[in-house]
């Protein structure tokens, strides 16, 4: 059973549709890099997979449940960092993740952990988030995501507004994740670095997705539909 | 977590938003204070202003209600929350319990406050045996009002025009807490010769409210934030 | 093109009831058309000629004959409405054709009680001096359209059909919750009110044969043109319905059009 398997998929954003049919096959364990120019439905895609947009037409399963009708059951066992970060302004990065991770079940060390390891512990915990720099409110989402402990990830640019340490710990945090058995889905535009990270690169153009032939990940060869 | 742990959580996620931010009691109180006066400019006699002073005071409350609801859902779409409450797999009804509890105790704070400043500016007097049918009624208006505003405004939270569609949907459907609400607190002021026991055939108007919205809300919120 | 709602085909809305061209009307409409017609005559010829003139409202009467249908029409078209929302909402198969009925049934309710109001302050201000008066039943009524007006703002809010039609129905079962409540504390509230006014507020008026007998032709006549109007109006949305979907089909065709220059660029490139 693939963790996602998506046949001819379209979503669409008010009448527009910014998945206009793809297809798409990914296996447990994997880590897939999602390149591709704006606004070719790379994040419709990840939303898509994560059970929050509804699937207009076409085919598709998260984890064995069916797009069609289970999304709810699907939301819970994917963990989703979008272009916002999903955190409250008005609370501190520790009321964040303290609220995120209880969501979830998480327990207060492993919320502990999860700061610590995203260097969002200490000093920053107690500041409001409206006063953090998008570095570090970004630092803070990925803390609450790593709390949750999802069977697949879905990141859109997780490493946008991270210096080079902060994306470091992240791609050894989703190394890691991927080893204990988690299945990675990364959009990004840092085709070097996510490029390394990634086990299979697929392109995203225009709505629909094209397997890219494995080697440099800079060299752009697309390869028919997938 | 069951789910009234979650919106226990929830609802005091809420609260300590407010607390932080402190827009509640900057920004709200000062709106429902001010509402307080200008009705005086615009009634321009104090036996009117007598008179009608229940009514101005769930009057204000009812515009301070939306400035409420728009603020609650506010600090969910600013950066993103609501989606993730929902990606995070959290019953919707345990987000609209744990809303509806933070919004309600902010109303009855609200409330109070706008009762105090009716004393104050209409020459209101509360008789010893009004007090049990005034906080009685104030709970159960207040649950009734938290009840529909959250619900209402977790559907027009995604929305342009959201400003304009919540008060639109909201109006109508408060308009019985209005007429009861505004009853019975007048039976517990004494207005216009009301009696006590005029009142609680209004409360309990307002308590079938509550329940029908309560449950009504918690049953609709999901589909209704769900895209 | 295949679309996703199976209660639509290509060539004709609605089931197998096939139209003749470009229009919505069909061999039933045209039946129940000139039913109406013919009803609205006779509702006119006893409403305004054969029917007696009041003892006490004299010619001003004759309004009841349209205020008092539309008004029974209109709860009935609501009533419609939420028995629509929840066949779609607790259906399996989640019929579009549930939410149109629905939609169009609350449009045409709203538009009735629009008329109710309107007729009933020219019978007001012709019996009562007054265009409008605070009693139990004007308020409830007036509280109704607004209600209502919620309602059909919601279906406007965008959207797939799917995710109109579910908010739709949610907000068109709140609406039955709502509007009991309403009607319970506008009477409680007005029945207390002692200052009962000087013009009788009740607007029953005791009515003879004849009179009772136009009535009813009016309530044949409105309910025939009701039926009318939902069959049109449920006909002409599936078509916009329709036509959404074929925007999409063009949608996804210029999108994926704008992919082939880059998957060509892309061929052609990197080929050692």
């Amino acid at each position: 059973m693939s963790v996602v398997e998506l046949d001819d998929a379209v979503a669409v954003l008010g009448q527009f549709p910014a998945l206009a049919g793809a297809t798409l096959r990914v296996e447990k364990g994997e880590i897939v890099l999602l390149r591709g120019p704006n606004g070719a439905g790379k994040t419709t895609l990840l939303r898509l997979c994560a059970g929050l947009l509804p699937l207009v037409r076409g085919t598709g399963t998260v984890l064995g449940l069916d797009l069609a009708t289970h999304r709810e059951s699907i939301r819970r066992t994917v963990g989703l960092l979008g272009h916002q970060n999903g955190l409250y302004l008005d609370l501190t990065v520790a009321e964040n993740v303290r609220f995120w991770g209880s969501t979830v079940g998480a327990s207060v060390d492993e919320m502990q952990v999860a700061m610590r390891r995203l260097d969002v512990a200490g000093r920053l915990a107690d500041v409001s988030v409206n006063k953090l720099s998008a570095g570090q409110k970004r630092r803070t989402a990925l803390a609450c995501l790593i709390a949750r402990r999802a069977q697949l990830w879905l990141l859109d640019e997780p490493h946008a507004g991270l210096d080079a340490s902060a994306r470091d710990e992240l791609d050894d945090t989703l190394t890691q994740a991927a080893a204990a058995g988690a299945t990675i889905l990364v959009a990004s535009h840092e085709l070097e670095r996510a490029g390394s990270l990634a086990t299979r690169s697929v392109e995203v153009v225009a709505g629909r997705v094209y397997d890219v032939v494995p080697g440099d990940p800079g060299s752009g060869n697309c390869e028919g539909e997938a | 977590m069951n789910t009234l742990q979650i919106a226990r959580l929830v609802a005091a996620k809420d609260l300590r938003i407010e607390w932080n931010s402190r827009v509640f009691v900057n920004q709200v109180l000062p709106f429902a204070g001010v509402t307080m006066v200008i009705f005086a400019f615009a009634l321009d006699a104090d036996s009117v202003l007598q008179r009608v002073a229940p009514g101005l005071v769930w009057l204000a409350t009812l515009f301070s209600l939306l400035v409420l609801v728009q603020r609650a859902f506010a600090v969910e779409t600013a950066d993103g929350a609501l989606d993730a409450l929902r990606v995070a797999g959290v019953d919707p009804r345990a987000i609209y319990l744990g809303k509806a509890a933070a919004l309600g105790v902010q109303l009855l704070v609200l409330e109070a406050v706008l009762l105090f400043a009716a004393v104050v500016l209409y020459g209101q007097t509360i008789p010893a045996g009004g007090w049990v049918l005034l906080v009685t009624t104030l709970i159960s208006a207040t649950c009734g009002l938290a009840a529909v505003g959250t619900l209402y405004g977790g559907l027009a939270a995604g929305f342009t025009g959201r400003e304009t569609l919540l008060p639109l949907l909201t109006f109508p459907a408060v308009a019985p807490v209005l007429i009861g609400a505004t009853r019975a607190v007048e039976a517990a002021l004494g207005t216009a010769g009301a009696v006590v026991s005029d009142g609680w055939p209004w409360v309990g108007l307002l308590a079938v409210f509550a329940v029908a919205f309560g449950v009504g809300g918690a049953l609709a919120f999901g589909p209704l934030i769900d895209e | 093109m295949t679309t996703t709602d199976p209660t639509l085909s290509p060539t004709g809305p609605v089931g197998d009831r096939r139209s003749s061209g470009a229009g919505t009307g069909t061999r039933g409409t045209r039946i129940i058309g000139i039913a109406t017609i013919v009803a609205m005559g006779w509702l006119v010829a006893f409403g305004l000629g054969f029917s007696p003139e009041d003892r006490d409202q004299r010619e001003s009467v004759r309004l009841l004959y349209v205020h008092v249908p539309t008004i029974w029409i209109a709860y009935l078209a609501f009533i419609v409405t939420a028995i629509a929302s929840v066949m779609y909402f607790f259906g399996k198969k989640k019929s579009l054709g549930w939410d149109r009925l629905a939609g169009a049934s609350a449009e045409i309710g709203t538009a009735f009680v629009a008329v109710t109001l309107v007729i009933g302050a020219m019978w007001g201000r012709l019996t009562w001096g007054v265009f409008w008066q605070w009693d139990a039943r004007l308020t409830t009524t007036a509280l109704l359209f607004v209600t209502y007006i919620g309602y059909l703002a919601v279906r406007r809010l965008g959207g797939t059909h799917e995710q109109r039609a579910r908010r739709s129905a949610v907000i068109g079962m709140l609406a039955v919750l709502e509007i009991p409540l309403v009607h319970w504390s506008v009477r409680l509230w007005r029945s207390l009110h002692q200052e009962a006014t000087v013009l009788g507020t009740d607007g029953d008026v005791s009515m003879d044969g004849l009179m009772l007998f136009s009535l009813f032709i009016g309530v044949i006549a409105f309910s025939l043109l009701y039926v009318w109007l939902v069959m049109h109006r449920t006909r002409v949305m599936a078509m916009e319905d329709l036509l959404d979907d074929r925007d999409l089909d063009e949608a996804l065709a210029a999108r994926h059009a704008e992919a082939e220059p880059v998957v060509a660029a892309g061929n052609e490139e990197g080929t050692a």
